[in-house]
Protein backbone atom coordinates (compact mmCIF):
# COMPACT_ATOMS: atom_id res chain seq x y z
CA UNK A 1 0.00 0.00 0.00
CA UNK A 2 1.51 3.58 -0.91
CA UNK A 3 0.72 6.04 1.20
CA UNK A 4 -1.79 8.47 -0.37
CA UNK A 5 -2.34 12.08 0.71
CA UNK A 6 -5.61 11.91 2.51
CA UNK A 7 -6.67 14.61 0.03
CA UNK A 8 -5.88 13.27 -2.93
CA UNK A 9 -8.33 10.44 -1.60
CA UNK A 10 -10.74 13.13 -0.85
CA UNK A 11 -10.73 14.77 -4.47
CA UNK A 12 -10.32 11.41 -6.42
CA UNK A 13 -13.83 10.36 -4.44
CA UNK A 14 -15.49 13.09 -5.65
CA UNK A 15 -14.43 13.55 -9.43
CA UNK A 16 -12.50 10.42 -10.46
CA UNK A 17 -13.85 7.40 -8.66
CA UNK A 18 -16.93 9.03 -7.82
CA UNK A 19 -19.82 6.50 -5.95
CA UNK A 20 -22.61 6.60 -8.84
CA UNK A 21 -20.30 6.99 -11.97
CA UNK A 22 -17.98 4.85 -11.36
CA UNK A 23 -19.06 2.53 -8.66
CA UNK A 24 -22.86 2.04 -9.34
CA UNK A 25 -23.33 2.92 -5.67
CA UNK A 26 -26.45 4.17 -4.15
CA UNK A 27 -28.41 3.81 -7.51
CA UNK A 28 -31.77 3.05 -5.35
CA UNK A 29 -31.90 6.35 -3.49
CA UNK A 30 -30.39 8.31 -6.60
CA UNK A 31 -33.28 7.14 -8.98
CA UNK A 32 -36.48 7.74 -6.77
CA UNK A 33 -35.03 10.92 -5.00
CA UNK A 34 -33.57 12.75 -7.52
CA UNK A 35 -36.69 15.01 -8.86
CA UNK A 36 -36.56 18.05 -6.72
CA UNK A 37 -32.91 20.13 -6.17
CA UNK A 38 -33.99 20.76 -2.41
CA UNK A 39 -34.82 17.69 -1.54
CA UNK A 40 -32.06 16.00 -3.20
CA UNK A 41 -29.46 18.12 -1.49
CA UNK A 42 -30.92 17.57 1.71
CA UNK A 43 -30.92 13.56 1.27
CA UNK A 44 -26.86 14.32 0.15
CA UNK A 45 -26.03 16.25 3.21
CA UNK A 46 -27.70 13.55 5.36
CA UNK A 47 -25.72 10.72 3.55
CA UNK A 48 -22.23 12.73 3.64
CA UNK A 49 -22.97 13.39 7.50
CA UNK A 50 -23.90 9.34 8.50
CA UNK A 51 -20.95 8.46 5.90
CA UNK A 52 -18.29 10.44 7.73
CA UNK A 53 -19.14 9.44 11.42
CA UNK A 54 -19.87 5.92 10.66
CA UNK A 55 -16.70 5.11 8.55
CA UNK A 56 -15.22 6.74 11.48
CA UNK A 57 -16.70 4.87 13.69
CA UNK A 58 -16.11 1.12 11.63
CA UNK A 59 -12.51 2.18 11.28
CA UNK A 60 -12.36 2.17 15.56
CA UNK A 61 -13.94 -1.02 15.47
CA UNK A 62 -12.06 -3.28 13.07
CA UNK A 63 -8.84 -2.14 13.55
CA UNK A 64 -9.21 -1.73 17.69
CA UNK A 65 -11.82 -4.54 18.20
CA UNK A 66 -12.25 -6.63 15.31
CA UNK A 67 -8.72 -7.55 14.31
CA UNK A 68 -7.16 -7.84 17.91
CA UNK A 69 -10.06 -10.66 18.10
CA UNK A 70 -9.55 -12.13 14.65
CA UNK A 71 -13.09 -11.58 14.25
CA UNK A 72 -12.85 -10.18 10.81
CA UNK A 73 -15.44 -12.36 8.89
CA UNK A 74 -18.09 -11.16 11.12
CA UNK A 75 -17.27 -7.02 9.57
CA UNK A 76 -21.08 -7.30 7.64
CA UNK A 77 -22.81 -7.80 10.36
CA UNK A 78 -20.95 -5.60 12.09
CA UNK A 79 -20.56 -2.84 10.19
CA UNK A 80 -24.46 -2.75 9.49
CA UNK A 81 -25.16 -2.62 12.87
CA UNK A 82 -22.98 0.48 13.50
CA UNK A 83 -24.64 1.97 10.88
CA UNK A 84 -28.26 1.00 11.91
CA UNK A 85 -27.65 2.38 15.87
CA UNK A 86 -26.09 5.68 14.82
CA UNK A 87 -28.78 6.20 11.91
CA UNK A 88 -31.65 5.63 15.26
CA UNK A 89 -29.31 7.51 17.45
CA UNK A 90 -29.16 10.53 15.36
CA UNK A 91 -32.75 10.25 13.95
CA UNK A 92 -33.65 10.69 17.90
CA UNK A 93 -31.52 13.01 18.78
CA UNK A 94 -32.45 15.49 16.14
CA UNK A 95 -36.14 15.16 16.44
CA UNK A 96 -35.75 16.12 20.92
CA UNK A 97 -33.36 19.31 20.19
CA UNK A 98 -33.36 20.22 16.38
CA UNK A 99 -36.69 19.72 15.96
CA UNK A 100 -36.65 22.52 12.63
CA UNK A 101 -33.53 20.15 11.42
CA UNK A 102 -35.76 17.16 11.93
CA UNK A 103 -38.28 18.51 9.08
CA UNK A 104 -36.17 18.89 6.24
CA UNK A 105 -33.18 16.06 7.10
CA UNK A 106 -34.93 14.04 9.20
CA UNK A 107 -37.54 12.10 6.81
CA UNK A 108 -34.51 11.30 4.67
CA UNK A 109 -33.02 8.83 7.59
CA UNK A 110 -34.79 6.15 7.34
CA UNK A 111 -33.54 5.54 4.37
CA UNK A 112 -29.67 6.03 4.55
CA UNK A 113 -29.59 2.46 6.30
CA UNK A 114 -29.98 1.00 3.13
CA UNK A 115 -28.00 3.28 1.01
CA UNK A 116 -25.37 0.97 -0.27
CA UNK A 117 -23.22 3.91 -0.08
CA UNK A 118 -22.45 3.60 3.66
CA UNK A 119 -21.77 0.17 3.90
CA UNK A 120 -19.51 0.16 0.90
CA UNK A 121 -16.96 2.95 1.84
CA UNK A 122 -16.45 0.84 5.13
CA UNK A 123 -15.79 -1.80 3.37
CA UNK A 124 -13.74 -0.33 0.35
CA UNK A 125 -11.69 1.30 3.34
CA UNK A 126 -11.23 -1.91 4.79
CA UNK A 127 -10.11 -3.36 1.33
CA UNK A 128 -8.05 -0.98 0.57
CA UNK A 129 -6.14 -1.03 3.56
CA UNK A 130 -6.56 3.03 4.51
CA UNK A 131 -5.66 4.73 7.87
CA UNK A 132 -7.62 6.79 9.91
CA UNK A 133 -7.16 10.11 7.84
CA UNK A 134 -7.49 8.54 4.59
CA UNK A 135 -10.64 6.80 5.75
CA UNK A 136 -11.71 10.19 6.71
CA UNK A 137 -10.81 11.98 3.30
CA UNK A 138 -12.45 8.72 1.19
CA UNK A 139 -15.50 9.25 3.43
CA UNK A 140 -15.92 13.14 3.00
CA UNK A 141 -15.56 13.28 -0.72
CA UNK A 142 -17.46 10.10 -1.20
CA UNK A 143 -20.06 11.97 0.23
CA UNK A 144 -20.20 14.94 -1.65
CA UNK A 145 -19.34 13.39 -4.66
CA UNK A 146 -22.49 11.67 -4.32
CA UNK A 147 -24.44 14.58 -3.31
CA UNK A 148 -23.27 16.91 -6.59
CA UNK A 149 -24.34 13.43 -9.12
CA UNK A 150 -27.86 13.57 -6.88
CA UNK A 151 -28.12 17.25 -7.19
CA UNK A 152 -26.70 17.57 -11.29
CA UNK A 153 -29.37 14.58 -11.50
CA UNK A 154 -32.20 16.44 -10.17
CA UNK A 155 -31.29 19.42 -12.27
CA UNK A 156 -31.63 17.73 -15.40
CA UNK A 157 -34.82 15.83 -14.27
CA UNK A 158 -36.49 18.81 -13.72
CA UNK A 159 -35.67 20.84 -17.27
CA UNK A 160 -36.90 17.17 -19.38
CA UNK A 161 -39.59 17.15 -16.83
CA UNK A 162 -42.33 18.56 -19.44
CA UNK A 163 -40.97 16.90 -22.72
CA UNK A 164 -42.27 14.34 -24.57
CA UNK A 165 -40.30 10.75 -23.94
CA UNK A 166 -41.27 7.23 -25.24
CA UNK A 167 -43.62 5.55 -23.49
CA UNK A 168 -41.25 2.72 -22.23
CA UNK A 169 -38.13 5.46 -21.71
CA UNK A 170 -40.03 7.30 -18.85
CA UNK A 171 -39.19 7.36 -15.48
CA UNK A 172 -36.01 4.90 -14.40
CA UNK A 173 -34.99 4.27 -18.17
CA UNK A 174 -34.38 8.20 -19.01
CA UNK A 175 -32.65 8.34 -15.44
CA UNK A 176 -30.08 5.87 -16.45
CA UNK A 177 -29.39 7.47 -19.68
CA UNK A 178 -28.81 10.49 -18.41
CA UNK A 179 -26.52 9.25 -15.89
CA UNK A 180 -25.09 7.27 -18.56
CA UNK A 181 -24.24 10.68 -20.13
CA UNK A 182 -23.20 12.39 -16.91
CA UNK A 183 -20.83 8.83 -16.36
CA UNK A 184 -19.30 9.82 -19.74
CA UNK A 185 -18.44 13.21 -18.87
CA UNK A 186 -17.04 12.25 -15.80
CA UNK A 187 -14.60 9.75 -17.68
CA UNK A 188 -13.17 12.66 -18.52
CA UNK A 189 -11.27 13.37 -15.43
CA UNK A 190 -10.29 9.84 -15.06
CA UNK A 191 -6.43 10.66 -16.25
CA UNK A 192 -5.81 13.02 -13.09
CA UNK A 193 -5.73 10.85 -10.05
CA UNK A 194 -6.68 7.14 -9.80
CA UNK A 195 -6.75 4.92 -6.70
CA UNK A 196 -7.12 1.76 -6.22
CA UNK B 1 -48.68 -27.19 -3.29
CA UNK B 2 -49.17 -27.45 -6.60
CA UNK B 3 -47.79 -27.13 -10.04
CA UNK B 4 -49.71 -24.32 -10.88
CA UNK B 5 -48.70 -22.18 -7.61
CA UNK B 6 -45.25 -22.64 -8.41
CA UNK B 7 -45.49 -21.79 -12.10
CA UNK B 8 -47.19 -18.72 -10.85
CA UNK B 9 -44.62 -17.56 -8.84
CA UNK B 10 -41.51 -18.27 -11.13
CA UNK B 11 -43.02 -16.63 -13.80
CA UNK B 12 -44.05 -13.68 -11.72
CA UNK B 13 -40.36 -13.08 -10.56
CA UNK B 14 -38.80 -13.62 -13.84
CA UNK B 15 -41.01 -11.60 -16.06
CA UNK B 16 -44.39 -10.09 -14.95
CA UNK B 17 -42.94 -8.79 -11.81
CA UNK B 18 -39.07 -8.92 -12.43
CA UNK B 19 -37.50 -6.88 -9.51
CA UNK B 20 -35.26 -5.08 -11.60
CA UNK B 21 -37.61 -3.45 -14.73
CA UNK B 22 -40.63 -3.72 -12.64
CA UNK B 23 -40.13 -2.76 -9.60
CA UNK B 24 -36.81 -0.67 -10.30
CA UNK B 25 -35.00 -2.26 -7.38
CA UNK B 26 -31.82 -3.33 -6.60
CA UNK B 27 -30.26 -2.45 -9.61
CA UNK B 28 -27.53 -0.90 -6.99
CA UNK B 29 -24.18 -2.46 -5.92
CA UNK B 30 -24.36 -4.96 -8.77
CA UNK B 31 -24.06 -2.89 -12.27
CA UNK B 32 -20.06 -2.88 -11.04
CA UNK B 33 -19.63 -6.59 -12.33
CA UNK B 34 -21.58 -6.69 -15.17
CA UNK B 35 -18.18 -6.07 -17.42
CA UNK B 36 -17.94 -10.04 -17.64
CA UNK B 37 -20.23 -12.98 -18.02
CA UNK B 38 -18.61 -14.70 -15.28
CA UNK B 39 -18.44 -12.65 -12.16
CA UNK B 40 -22.01 -11.40 -13.14
CA UNK B 41 -23.28 -15.16 -13.20
CA UNK B 42 -21.00 -15.35 -9.51
CA UNK B 43 -22.86 -12.95 -8.37
CA UNK B 44 -26.64 -13.38 -9.81
CA UNK B 45 -25.89 -17.10 -7.90
CA UNK B 46 -24.84 -15.46 -4.62
CA UNK B 47 -27.77 -13.09 -4.54
CA UNK B 48 -30.24 -15.91 -5.74
CA UNK B 49 -28.86 -18.14 -3.09
CA UNK B 50 -28.87 -15.66 -0.21
CA UNK B 51 -32.45 -14.36 -0.93
CA UNK B 52 -33.86 -17.91 -1.24
CA UNK B 53 -32.18 -18.66 1.69
CA UNK B 54 -33.54 -15.51 3.92
CA UNK B 55 -37.13 -15.67 2.94
CA UNK B 56 -37.32 -19.37 3.88
CA UNK B 57 -35.74 -18.38 7.13
CA UNK B 58 -37.41 -15.41 7.82
CA UNK B 59 -41.10 -17.19 6.57
CA UNK B 60 -39.82 -19.93 8.93
CA UNK B 61 -40.17 -17.71 12.25
CA UNK B 62 -42.73 -14.90 11.36
CA UNK B 63 -44.71 -15.91 13.35
CA UNK B 64 -42.30 -15.43 16.24
CA UNK B 65 -40.95 -12.19 15.28
CA UNK B 66 -42.35 -9.06 16.89
CA UNK B 67 -43.53 -6.86 14.44
CA UNK B 68 -41.76 -3.91 15.48
CA UNK B 69 -38.08 -5.72 15.29
CA UNK B 70 -38.69 -7.26 12.16
CA UNK B 71 -36.63 -5.24 9.96
CA UNK B 72 -33.37 -5.68 12.14
CA UNK B 73 -34.15 -9.03 12.25
CA UNK B 74 -34.25 -9.37 8.38
CA UNK B 75 -30.81 -7.77 8.09
CA UNK B 76 -28.95 -9.97 10.17
CA UNK B 77 -30.31 -12.92 9.08
CA UNK B 78 -29.56 -11.53 5.50
CA UNK B 79 -25.88 -10.69 6.94
CA UNK B 80 -25.79 -14.05 8.07
CA UNK B 81 -26.08 -15.41 4.77
CA UNK B 82 -23.83 -12.88 2.95
CA UNK B 83 -20.85 -14.04 5.42
CA UNK B 84 -21.36 -17.60 4.47
CA UNK B 85 -21.02 -16.65 0.34
CA UNK B 86 -18.53 -14.71 1.10
CA UNK B 87 -16.61 -17.10 3.11
CA UNK B 88 -17.46 -19.81 0.37
CA UNK B 89 -16.00 -17.34 -2.67
CA UNK B 90 -12.53 -16.82 -0.91
CA UNK B 91 -12.12 -20.70 -0.17
CA UNK B 92 -12.87 -22.09 -3.18
CA UNK B 93 -12.77 -18.88 -5.92
CA UNK B 94 -10.06 -17.07 -4.16
CA UNK B 95 -9.74 -15.21 -7.69
CA UNK B 96 -13.61 -14.22 -8.02
CA UNK B 97 -13.69 -13.06 -4.79
CA UNK B 98 -10.87 -10.68 -5.41
CA UNK B 99 -12.95 -9.38 -8.55
CA UNK B 100 -15.82 -9.25 -6.84
CA UNK B 101 -14.27 -7.44 -3.99
CA UNK B 102 -16.61 -5.52 -1.79
CA UNK B 103 -19.70 -6.49 -4.02
CA UNK B 104 -20.26 -9.55 -2.16
CA UNK B 105 -20.83 -7.72 1.51
CA UNK B 106 -22.99 -5.04 -0.63
CA UNK B 107 -25.43 -7.99 -1.67
CA UNK B 108 -26.75 -7.28 2.56
CA UNK B 109 -27.75 -3.67 1.00
CA UNK B 110 -29.57 -4.95 -2.21
CA UNK B 111 -33.20 -3.91 -1.57
CA UNK B 112 -34.28 -6.95 -3.35
CA UNK B 113 -33.69 -9.16 -0.54
CA UNK B 114 -35.36 -6.79 1.81
CA UNK B 115 -38.35 -6.16 -0.44
CA UNK B 116 -39.17 -9.66 -1.19
CA UNK B 117 -38.80 -10.56 2.58
CA UNK B 118 -41.29 -7.62 3.66
CA UNK B 119 -43.28 -8.12 0.86
CA UNK B 120 -43.97 -11.91 0.40
CA UNK B 121 -41.86 -14.19 3.11
CA UNK B 122 -43.64 -12.15 5.75
CA UNK B 123 -47.08 -13.90 4.77
CA UNK B 124 -46.50 -16.86 2.87
CA UNK B 125 -45.26 -20.26 4.18
CA UNK B 126 -41.72 -20.97 4.11
CA UNK B 127 -41.63 -23.38 0.74
CA UNK B 128 -43.31 -20.80 -1.99
CA UNK B 129 -40.92 -18.04 -0.20
CA UNK B 130 -38.15 -20.43 -0.59
CA UNK B 131 -39.45 -20.44 -4.26
CA UNK B 132 -39.92 -16.79 -4.78
CA UNK B 133 -36.86 -16.08 -3.73
CA UNK B 134 -35.15 -18.04 -6.14
CA UNK B 135 -37.55 -16.71 -8.61
CA UNK B 136 -36.68 -13.23 -8.20
CA UNK B 137 -32.93 -13.97 -7.65
CA UNK B 138 -33.04 -15.48 -11.19
CA UNK B 139 -35.23 -12.69 -12.69
CA UNK B 140 -32.00 -10.22 -11.40
CA UNK B 141 -29.56 -12.90 -13.02
CA UNK B 142 -31.24 -12.62 -15.97
CA UNK B 143 -31.13 -9.01 -15.95
CA UNK B 144 -27.34 -9.03 -15.24
CA UNK B 145 -26.34 -11.58 -17.89
CA UNK B 146 -28.20 -9.75 -20.39
CA UNK B 147 -25.87 -6.38 -19.77
CA UNK B 148 -22.57 -8.89 -19.31
CA UNK B 149 -23.11 -9.90 -22.37
CA UNK B 150 -23.39 -7.10 -24.69
CA UNK B 151 -20.69 -5.62 -22.63
CA UNK B 152 -18.61 -8.64 -23.00
CA UNK B 153 -18.99 -9.53 -26.63
CA UNK B 154 -18.69 -5.69 -27.56
CA UNK B 155 -15.56 -4.65 -24.91
CA UNK B 156 -13.38 -7.84 -25.35
CA UNK B 157 -15.06 -9.95 -28.11
CA UNK B 158 -15.73 -12.84 -25.79
CA UNK B 159 -18.16 -14.97 -24.12
CA UNK B 160 -17.92 -16.44 -20.51
CA UNK B 161 -13.72 -16.07 -21.20
CA UNK B 162 -14.07 -17.88 -24.72
CA UNK B 163 -12.19 -15.65 -27.51
CA UNK B 164 -15.25 -14.99 -30.37
CA UNK B 165 -14.64 -12.44 -32.04
CA UNK B 166 -11.11 -12.92 -34.20
CA UNK B 167 -8.75 -9.64 -35.09
CA UNK B 168 -10.63 -8.08 -36.88
CA UNK B 169 -12.97 -6.69 -34.32
CA UNK B 170 -12.11 -3.60 -32.98
CA UNK B 171 -12.99 -3.37 -29.04
CA UNK B 172 -15.05 -1.17 -27.71
CA UNK B 173 -13.05 0.64 -24.94
CA UNK B 174 -16.08 2.50 -24.06
CA UNK B 175 -17.86 -0.58 -23.13
CA UNK B 176 -15.22 -1.79 -20.43
CA UNK B 177 -16.26 1.43 -19.03
CA UNK B 178 -19.11 2.48 -16.55
CA UNK B 179 -21.16 4.65 -18.92
CA UNK B 180 -21.94 2.09 -20.68
CA UNK B 181 -23.72 -0.06 -18.00
CA UNK B 182 -25.72 2.33 -17.98
CA UNK B 183 -26.97 3.00 -21.12
CA UNK B 184 -27.73 -0.73 -21.83
CA UNK B 185 -29.45 -0.89 -18.47
CA UNK B 186 -31.35 2.14 -19.95
CA UNK B 187 -32.12 0.68 -23.11
CA UNK B 188 -33.30 -2.72 -21.56
CA UNK B 189 -35.53 -1.05 -19.43
CA UNK B 190 -37.37 0.81 -22.30
CA UNK B 191 -37.10 -2.27 -24.37
CA UNK B 192 -39.05 -4.40 -21.20
CA UNK B 193 -41.16 -1.35 -20.50
CA UNK B 194 -42.83 -0.80 -24.30
CA UNK B 195 -43.11 -4.74 -23.87
CA UNK B 196 -45.33 -5.02 -20.97
CA UNK B 197 -47.67 -2.17 -21.83
CA UNK B 198 -48.25 -3.85 -25.24
CA UNK B 199 -49.27 -7.42 -23.62
CA UNK B 200 -51.13 -4.76 -21.04
CA UNK B 201 -52.79 -3.03 -23.85
CA UNK B 202 -53.99 -6.45 -25.29
CA UNK B 203 -55.50 -7.49 -22.74
CA UNK B 204 -57.67 -4.69 -22.14
CA UNK B 205 -58.94 -5.86 -25.02
CA UNK B 206 -56.84 -4.04 -27.97
CA UNK B 207 -57.75 -0.51 -26.34
CA UNK B 208 -56.17 1.77 -28.41
CA UNK B 209 -54.58 4.38 -25.92
CA UNK B 210 -53.92 8.20 -27.07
Amino acid sequence: MIEISPWVIFFASIFTNNMIFSNFLGMCSFISVSNEIPTSLGLGQAVTFVLTFTTMLNYLIYHYILVPLGLEYLRFIIFIITIAAFVQLIEMLVERYFTNLYYTLGIFLPLITVNCVILAVSLFMVIRNYTFLQSVGFAIGSGIGWTLAIAAMAGAKQRIKNNKLPKGLEGAGITLIITGLMALAFVGFSGIVQIQ
Amino acid sequence: MDKKRVKQIFKSGIWDDNPVFRQVIGICSSLAVTNLLMSSLIMGLALTFVTAFSELTISIIRKFTPKHIRMVVQVLIISAFVIIVDIFLKAYYPEMSKALGPYVGLIITNCIIMGRCEAFAQSNPPISSFLDGIASGLGYTMVLLMIAFIRELMGFGSIFGIQLLGNWWTRWTIMVMPPSAFFIMGVIFWWARSKTEKKEEKKEGGKVTA
